[in-house]
């Protein structure tokens, strides 16, 4: 059984029809690439699928395991496996970032009628994830995201993924405002936790990311439909073409 | 180790919907004729068998009292409070024959604290925390005196206190919040029943929290504490107050005095975490709280941390503050205010700098939800001889809901030009992408906002003693359920 | 025991005194609205201390004056004004001596379409449409002793009316001047009033002069109403430099229609006690308003600002800017409140107040308030008290400046903040060289 199946979805924000049908199905163990330029509704598509307020479905459905999360809140969503790693993480002063991690995995065992984990617990599991995405002691002290360098909360993102563990993770633009350096941190982060059970949604403008992170397939998104799709080769010719000729299709 | 913001376990771990502590005990009450007069107050005299001195200082205030008004300047609206309308004296019938051990203590009474969750048992000693648990308006209860003894420490009922050292009480009662000081302090002066007595002697530094449990039982019966803590030269102690009381239809007046007196050198933590019943959605109920707290930092280098947790009570008129006479003397006051449905909160704290290169800090977080109201209302005054006096103040207002009033009203007073006075006030609310985000990693939305609002507060929880912070914050994402969504 | 809520209602008496003079206006709506506006006064005095909008602002020697109302104009040369005590702006003048208009030294030139610009004793004669219109109006629902006072006494000011995308070529200049009585005579007080009502994207601009000749004391208690409808702008400056010894009590209200912007500012350096209040109600969505100023106090001066920034409806932005240094037994105040309403969503509303006190006896209270009843706002107010930063004034030291020049320098550079709130250059100006004349004084 897919993973995640898009079927037909339409989507509106404050009225404003974004997604216009969109269909795709993404497997187990499948990275997949979503490319447009801006407003293609690349964005609105990670927060349909993540269940924000305001995002409304007016058509088509989206399957998780063959079943429909259109219902779900967003924190049973998460909870059910889905986790999107923003495009702009948001800050919470005064809530350290370890509170928040084990607030959020304990959600998660208490769902599965697991015993929470304690502090010391935690700490553990969480010295051994960090150290790949070179995450300091004393990021994790401070408050979720404040204060963090636009590198710093992208690899928190990655972080959350990776003590989190989703079966389906959205990466929203988790480029944007990356150097080369961070970039590798980050590409490497997520590399590191593919796996046969777990599928990726990776939205990008640039073909960059790619060159880190390989893609089973492109996509790709112009005015709220997927006017193209192929390997990763097809990441190169937009590389090269740029959206001008998408767009132009969809003009009518 | 485990942080104070750690503990989001136990938030979640929140069973209890409603009120927690609503429940009524079952004790029969031996009480004073309703309403107020000479006579009531001669009663609650002669019944605890106080000196002479001190039923001439009630009626004193009391005579005062005749000739004052009720004050109207706080951001507060309730219906009128009959002040006859109430008993002023209720105790525990055991009280003739006082128990000498736990044994002896009415078995009732004592399932009603462990239903409030105060263990008076062993393992509370173990947590290094004395108890003189108030049930109503009587100690009953005090336990690991001996331990305290031993440091010449005296921590017992303001009864006891008033017959065993009654030179000591009467040099220092009255002595920071004067009897004719304001319309509830001075009622407080002439009904006041029972509350705590703290000595620490010079040098002395208390070897456990000190703690008082609070609790409001008899129905109609007006709740009036009179708390006198002094440290002597070059002490310290952490003194913890904390309430509940069970629920009930009829509005409850509360009405206690906190005086703390702080010698050269001495150092007085005062914490407080206050959730009485606060009503019902509509407003039906709850309790009145009209407290009068004053620290006098009368020595050298002497300070006093006030740190309060306010989430309950249907009205809250509360500004623990701080005299800074001793040259040096420092005073805080961090507060942590949160309003739900219909309570309505105006409180803050007055900074008296008087003494030279004294400093003072205050940080209140007030969080308004449902239709409730939240004031912030303090003051700073630097006097004339406050040489390098220094202030620093920063009121956040959160509100959930858009019913709801956060209101901030500072007052600056300053009549010295080398001191310096600092103030910030900002408001926010707990923005969408923030909910959404915290419910993306998979909390509950009720759960996002504790964490949020815990975190909004964390300067001030930091504040607390380690006990006291898991409660407190466990009580924060009680007293904001329902608020959203 | 406490003291009593209010005061004695001065000058009360004066109404019956002063109605048969005002028979060249007896209009009916007028009369009432006189007779309403001074019964009220008398009944309800003079707010005491005890008053918590008058708590840091004791009237008590306004109180204990016995006042006339001006009579004849006093036979002082008003050449014994120096030019330097007013703002040095070119534009229309209205001046007024005792609050009664001298023609002589008014200038109305010719105005351009749209614009009516009047004496209020003018108005007043020809029953003008505009003031059965709108006098009384925007303060009609607002307690406040003086506002009645001011109706019922008024005798003279200043009718501005614009229509709808009329502007104001050159800037207003309203110059009132104060001429304390001599020898046994009773100290006089005045009332003026201005009306300015700015119709949809019409634009003007007015400034504000009083001052004051001779050591006596007198009363000057002007009343402005503003309204300003869709999208129009009006910038508002004042300058209170009454004598010393004169009570200056001012308020002007102000009610803002939708995008209207009101730009306000006022420098006090004069009188003995002053109080100006400035109140803006922004009533129409996108509505905004920067109100800011500065007191400079010496010897015994009491100087009170006081506003009142109304968000009624959403997206209203406010900023508001105080700056305030006091010298000798100086007593400054400054209260400050921003009010959000329940449906004020998206307020952006900012205040910060800043004071310095330069000498022992010096005295500042301030009371910074946010009442908030509405969750999508942004508001903050700030308040800082105190000395110069010892550091500052080291780094300039080091760097050769004496001290005495050191403390101006920085003390110039702090109201220089308050300045710098003034958008329009031309209009900063002024105010700039009256604040380095202030400064020089104080050095003497």
């Amino acid at each position: 059984m897919s993973l995640i199946e898009i079927k037909n979805l339409h989507a509106t924000v404050d009225g404003n029809a974004i997604l216009k049908g969109i269909d795709l199905t993404i497997e187990p163990g499948e990275v997949h690439a979503i490319m447009g330029p801006n407003g293609s509704g690349k964005s609105t598509l990670s927060y349909v699928i993540a269940g924000r307020e305001g995002y409304e479905v007016t058509e088509g459905d989206i399957l998780f395991d063959g079943k429909s999360i259109l219902e779900m809140e967003t924190d049973e969503r998460a909870i059910a496996g889905i986790f999107l790693a923003f495009q702009y993480p948001v800050e919470i002063p005064g809530v350290a970032n370890t509170t928040f991690l084990k607030a959020a995995v304990n959600a998660r065992r208490k769902a599965a009628g697991e015993a929470e984990v304690d502090a010391m617990q935690f700490l553990k599991l969480l010295r051994e994830k960090t150290k790949l995405l070179g995450v300091t002691d004393e990021m994790l002290k401070r408050a979720v995201n404040v204060g963090f360098s636009g590198g710093e909360k992208k690899r928190n993102e990655i972080l959350q993924m990776a003590v989190l563990e989703p079966r389906f993770a959205v990466l929203d633009e988790t480029d944007s405002g990356l150097d080369i350096d961070a970039l590798r941190i980050v590409a490497d982060g997520v590399n590191a936790l593919r796996g046969p059970e777990r599928s990726m949604l990776v939205i990008t403008h640039y073909q960059r990311l790619l060159d880190y992170i390989v893609p089973d397939k492109v996509h790709v998104l112009a005015k709220g439909r997927i006017v193209a799709s192929g390997g990763k080769e097809l990441a190169q010719e937009l590389e090269s073409t740029g959206y001008a000729g998408y767009a132009d299709t969809e003009a009518a | 180790m485990v942080g104070t913001a750690e503990t989001l376990e136990q938030v979640q771990a929140l069973e209890d919907r409603k009120y927690k502590y609503g429940f009524v005990t079952d004790i029969e009450m031996e009480r004073a004729p309703k309403g107020l007069s000479e006579e009531t107050i001669r009663f609650i005299s002669a019944k605890k068998g106080e000196p002479d001195w001190m039923l001439e200082w009630r009626l004193k205030a009391y005579r005062h009292w005749l000739t004052m008004e009720e004050p109207d300047w706080a951001k507060l609206g309730y219906p009128p409070i009959d002040y006859q309308d109430a008993y002023y004296y209720a105790a525990p019938k055991s009280k003739d024959d006082k128990p000498k051990s736990l044994d002896e203590v009415d078995p009732e009474l004592l399932a009603t604290y462990e239903k409030l969750g105060i263990p008076l048992q062993e393992q509370k000693w173990l947590a290094g925390v004395a108890v003189d648990a108030v049930f109503d308006s009587v100690s009953v209860a005090t336990t690991y005196k001996k331990k305290l003894e031993e440091k010449g420490i005296i921590f017992c009922s303001i009864s006891e206190a008033l017959r065993d050292h009654g030179d000591l009480v009467r040099q220092y009662i009255g002595s920071v919040v004067p009897y004719s000081d304001n319309f509830f302090a001075t009622l407080n002066c002439a009904v006041f029943t029972d509350g705590s007595f703290v000595y620490i002697p010079k040098g002395v530094r208390c070897p456990m929290e000190l703690s008082t449990y609070f609790r409001i039982n008899a129905s109609e019966t007006g709740q009036f504490e009179r708390t006198l803590i002094i440290a002597d030269e070059g002490s310290y102690v952490s003194y913890l107050e904390g309430c509940t009381a069970p629920q009930r239809d009829e509005n409850q007046l509360h009405a206690a005095v906190v005086e703390l007196v702080a010698l050269d050198d001495a150092e007085i933590k005062y914490s407080t975490v206050q959730n009485w019943y606060p009503g019902d959605e509509n407003g039906v109920g709850g309790i009145y709280n009209f407290v009068t707290k004053r620290a006098a930092c009368r020595g050298r280098n002497s300070k006093v941390a006030w740190t309060q947790v306010e989430t309950g009570s249907a009205i809250t008129w509360k500004y623990p503050s701080c005299i800074l006479q001793g040259d040096n003397s420092v005073g805080e006051f961090y507060s942590v205010a949160i309003t739900n449905n219909r309570q309505q909160a105006d409180t803050g704290t007055k900074m008296i700098h008087i003494g030279k290169n004294t400093r003072s800090t205050i940080i209140s977080k007030g969080i308004s939800a449902g239709r409730a109201n939240n004031t912030y209302r303090g003051l700073v005054k630097i006097m004339p001889k406050a040489e390098n006096a220094r202030n620093y103040t920063q009121c956040d207002s959160l509100l959930i809901g858009s019913k709801c009033g956060a209101h901030t009203v500072p007052y600056i007073e300053q009549r010295n030009p080398t001191a310096k006075v600092e103030h910030e006030a900002t408001t926010a609310k707990i923005s969408e992408d923030q909910l959404f985000y915290c419910q993306q990693r998979g909390l509950s939305e009720e759960d996002a906002v504790s964490v949020i609002v815990n975190g909004f507060c964390k300067e001030v929880m930091k504040e607390l003693p380690m006990e006291f912070a898991v409660e407190a914050q466990k009580l924060i994402g009680i007293s904001l359920e329902g608020s959203v969504g | 025991m406490a003291m009593e809520r209010s005061y004695p209602a001065v000058l009360a008496d004066r109404y019956a005194e002063l109605a048969p003079t005002l028979a060249h206006h007896s209009v009916g709506w007028l009369n009432r609205l006189r007779e309403e506006s001074a019964a009220r006064y008398r009944s309800a005095g003079l707010p005491t201390p005890r008053v918590e909008a008058w708590r840091f602002t004791n009237l008590k020697d306004l109180v204990a004056t016995d006042f006339a109302l001006a009579q004849a104009l006093p036979p002082v040369a008003l050449d014994s004004l120096p030019r330097s005590s007013l703002l040095a702006v070119n534009g229309h003048v209205l001046a007024f001596v005792n609050g009664k208009l001298r023609a002589d030294l008014s200038t109305l030139d010719d105005l351009p379409a749209g614009v009516t610009l009047l004496p209020l004793s003018e108005a007043l004669r020809r029953e003008e449409g505009i003031l059965s219109a709108h006098l009384g109006r925007v303060v009609e629902t607002v307690e406040n002793p003086f506002i009645d006072l001011n109706t019922a006494l008024m005798e003279d000011g200043i009718v501005l009316s614009l229509a709808e995308g009329a502007v104001l070529d050159k800037p207003l200049h309203i110059v009132s001047i104060g001429v304390s009585t001599q020898g046994g005579d009773k100290p006089v007080a005045f009332f003026p009033r201005l009306l300015a009502v700015l119709g949809k994207n019409a634009r003007a601009t007015i400034f504000e002069s009083h001052a004051g000749i001779g050591d006596g004391a007198y009363l000057s208690a002007m009343l402005s109403e503003i309204r300003l409808e869709e999208g129009a702008h009006l910038e508002h400056y004042q300058l209170q430099n009454e004598g010393r010894a004169a009570f200056h009590i001012a308020n002007a209200y102000a009610q803002l229609a939708a995008g209207a912007v009101y730009d306000h500012f006022a420098l006090q350096i004069g009188s003995r006690l002053s109080r100006n209040e400035v109140h803006a109600a922004l009533l129409g969505e996108g509505a905004r308003c920067h109100m800011n100023g500065a007191y400079l106090g010496l010897d015994k001066q009491h100087l009170d600002s006081t506003t009142f920034i109304d968000h009624a409806v959403p997206g209203c932005s406010s900023r508001e800017v105080y700056k305030g240094v006091l010298d000798g037994q100086a007593h400054g105040v400054f209260q400050g409140k921003i009010l959000v309403r329940r449906d004020a969503q998206q307020t952006d509303g900012h205040q910060l107040n800043r004071a310095l006190l330069l000498s022992r006896g010096a005295e500042v209270n301030a009371k910074p308030e946010l009442e908030i009843y509405a969750d999508d706002v942004k508001c903050s107010h700030g308040a800082t008290v105190g000395e110069l930063d010892e550091t500052q004034l080291f780094y300039l030291q080091a760097r050769g400046i004496d001290r005495d020049s050191a403390r101006a320098l920085l003390i110039e550079a702090y109201v220089q903040e308050a300045l710098d709130e003034i958008g329009n250059a031309e209009a900063r100006l002024p105010f700039q060289r009256l604040v380095g004349g202030w400064l020089k004084s104080r050095k003497d």
